[in-house]
């Protein structure tokens, strides 16, 4: 049920993109485009779903624990650190550039277009070297090598 | 190129996003982060949840099949086609989101419902730098 459930999560996340509009990289782009082609409508993608979370995790939240799981997973740290300016500022760029994000990244794919088909496991390598790299780090000198 | 703005269907469609966030943290107890989602097929694996996730991704990829089976009408989606470029960008995408914490729907949904500084920050910085990054793609280079 659970993974049934995610599936289903996927799908609605998926379809709110579509009909967002955020599945199209030119959409995404006019909306950082403000000395441009200007299209705002990233922000309404953005208050739409804020509201709904906003309001939504708070019930959800107040609940005991999730139907299919045995606690929430929730982030919990508020400190602020230098990975949070570096990360955030090297996606940008990358956004920037091409106006996909993880998860439009992943709508696109089944639209095979030749861009989304090369950005896909560019991103994944991407995202595996950020995992490799943190398990490094602190820098503690390794046990015998 | 000009994209038509599409208020309705934009706010409609943030709010599917926000719905399937709830309903992925109602079932499973997980924040909707695709970066953190699709990060974690690779190891280290620290817990039992691969399955879900790849189910969430599977979701995320037949959602335009079905939006297109069920209207009969193409996706409109205009992807660039310079190849080198969507590699690095690629590269710089996923490598920034996974050492940054989270993208777009992690820290700039899931993060600012929650009112997390570490996410308001975050949004912060990557809609400036995407934002001046499309500033100097656009108007600053031989323009």
């Amino acid at each position: 049920m659970g993974i049934l459930a995610q599936l289903l999560a996927g799908l609605v996340f998926g379809l709110g993109l579509v009909i967002s509009g955020m599945a199209n990289p030119a959409k995404v782009l006019n909306f950082l485009d403000v000395a441009g082609t200007w299209d705002p409508s990233l922000a309404f993608v953005m208050a739409g779903a804020v509201a709904v979370t906003f309001i939504g995790f708070r019930l959800v939240l107040a609940r005991p624990r999730p139907l299919f799981a045995a606690a929430f997973q929730v982030p919990t740290r508020r400190d602020l650190e230098p990975r949070l300016i570096v990360g955030p500022a090297i996606f940008g760029i990358g956004w920037g550039l091409s106006g996909l994000c993880p998860g439009p990244a992943f709508t696109a794919l089944a639209l095979a277009a030749p861009g989304a088909l090369v950005f896909m496991p560019a991103m994944l390598a991407g995202m595996a070297a950020a995992r490799w790299l943190a398990t490094r780090a602190p820098a503690i000198p390794s046990p015998s090598r | 190129m000009i994209t038509v703005f599409t208020p309705f269907a934009s706010l409609v469609g943030g709010a599917l996003i926000g719905l399937a966030a709830v309903l992925l943290l109602a079932t499973s107890g997980r924040i909707a982060g695709i970066s953190g989602i699709a990060s974690r097929l690779f190891p280290p694996y620290e817990d039992s949840g691969l399955a879900g996730r790849i189910a969430f991704l599977a979701g995320l990829v037949l959602a335009p099949v079905l939006v297109m089976a069920a209207t009969g009408a193409p996706i409109i989606q205009t992807v660039s086609g310079n190849l080198p470029l969507m590699a690095a960008a690629g590269l710089l995408v996923g490598f920034g989101s996974v050492w940054g914490y989270g993208c777009t729907s992690g820290h700039g949904v899931c993060g600012l419902a929650r009112l997390s500084p570490r996410s308001l920050v975050a949004t912060a910085v990557f809609m400036l730098a995407a934002g001046l990054t499309v500033l100097v793609v656009r108007h600053g280079l031989g323009g």
